[in-house]
């Protein structure tokens, strides 16, 4: 018998006994104090993130681009143009000199402050670790209430890949206190830009 | 998880009560591997499905590994995960890492106090404490029990189940031991002074205490 096959018949010979039918989940609503986009932030910058909002004067498309410049800039968006092209990414560990990696988020979680990529949006998955900041551009039509929401969309059954992101790297394994950053970027920002051609 | 859409109630859990944050920083999703690549996933059984077939031990498979039973248990929450030469940490740890080396780890669910926090606690409600005291039957029916271990537990079960007795040894042991010589107390037999002090008795049980102070009340 082959390992696979011990382990199933181990299974079906060990299996308590009875009915163990899957139950029905419910679904309660989120409380969303001042609202879907403030309780997103909220939880956002308490994981450790932070935001980056345009003025009059500068819009933050702009503000962005200044704050990056003069750094290794790789960007999975048409809206800003990085100088790292990842179409000459040849191999996922040629990302590792990006100072700024710019993704679009699929969504955005107000439960959790959780962003979502998939292999869609991050085109190279290292780009979003290997980086030592994330740039994370979130239209605000985007956010969806909690974490069942997001389980619901459809690319959790087609895409090969896909990953929240809740504040920068992190580890809770010492003392369990939380600790930033750990093995992956540095700093995550998030700026609020509305899809191109987006519903307005 | 047998659904996505149980994720979305179990990632949370797991999160909240590990550390008490919403989410953890990266949670991902393998479907596939990506273009041009292979994904390939070892499951390795381990002892789970003997466990699955033990009556009173096989719900410690429900563990999530989030380590709320380990953040509040009084011993492991000073003396860390990974005591006790077992990979598995904290309070279940005791009821897993015996159905993986029966002998190694035999002594591991005397390592408690049987206080229930970690029961408690458990947001898959496994009984944590319930499972460590069923271990014991099973350790001391199966002879794993060390010989001196054995004796104490036959002479502290004839002691505590006389009360009588029970106070007649409590009080005249502490007495023996605040006259007794350094000597007899502190010698290769007594393991615990080979790296510590005798924690000091008080001069008088709780029960004479009370007896004195407020037995007349009534």
């Amino acid at each position: 018998m082959t390992g696979r096959e011990t382990i199933l018949a181990a299974i079906a010979r060990n299996r308590p006994s009875g009915e163990h039918p899957l139950p029905a989940i419910p679904r309660f609503p989120q409380p969303e104090e001042g609202g879907r986009v403030a309780t997103f932030l909220r939880e956002f910058t308490a994981m450790g993130g932070s935001v980056v909002t345009g003025s009059p004067e500068t819009d933050t498309i702009e503000l962005l681009r200044q704050k990056v410049s003069g750094t290794v800039i790789c960007s999975a968006v048409p809206e800003i143009v990085g100088n790292r092209r990842l179409g000459d990414v040849a191999q996922p560990r040629d990302l590792a000199d990006v100072d700024v990696a710019i993704v679009r988020a699929l969504l955005g979680v107000a439960e959790t402050g959780s962003v979502l990529f998939t292999e869609t949006e991050l085109r190279v998955n290292t780009l979003a670790y290997l980086a030592q900041h994330l740039v994370v551009l979130l239209d605000p039509n985007d956010i969806v209430s909690g974490m069942q929401d997001a389980y619901d969309r459809p690319e959790f059954h087609q895409a090969a890949y896909a990953v929240f992101h809740t504040g920068p790297s992190g580890t809770g394994d010492i003392e369990g206190v939380l600790v930033h950053p750990a093995q992956g970027v540095r700093t995550l920002m998030v700026a609020f830009i509305a899809r191109r051609g987006a519903r307005q | 998880m047998p659904r996505v859409e149980d994720l979305g109630v179990f990632i949370r859990l797991l999160a909240r009560n590990a550390l008490g944050v919403p989410m953890t920083q990266y949670t991902s999703h393998f479907r596939k591997p990506r273009a041009g690549a292979e994904m390939h996933i070892v499951i390795v059984d381990n002892g789970r499905t003997d466990r699955l077939g033990m009556d009173e031990f096989w719900t410690s498979l429900k563990c999530i590994r989030c380590g709320a039973c380990m953040a509040t248990c009084p011993v492991y929450r000073r003396s860390g995960g990974l005591s006790y030469d077992a990979t598995y940490a904290g309070p279940i740890g005791l009821i897993i890492n015996p159905t993986i080396d029966f002998h190694k780890y035999s002594s591991l669910p005397f390592a408690s106090t049987l206080n229930g926090s970690c029961t408690n606690v458990c947001p898959v409600k496994i009984n944590i404490h319930e499972q460590i005291f069923a271990w014991r039957k099973v350790i001391a029916e199966k002879g794993e029990l060390p010989a001196t271990k054995a004796a104490m537990m036959k002479a502290a079960g004839v002691i505590l189940s006389h009360p009588r007795l029970y106070r007649f040894a409590v009080s005249s042991a502490g007495t023996a031991l605040r006259f007794l010589p350094h000597f007899v107390v502190y010698n290769r037999l007594n393991t615990w002074t080979r790296g510590r002090e005798m924690p000091e008795t008080p001069r008088e049980t709780f029960h004479a205490w009370w007896a004195r102070n407020r037995g007349r009340q009534r």
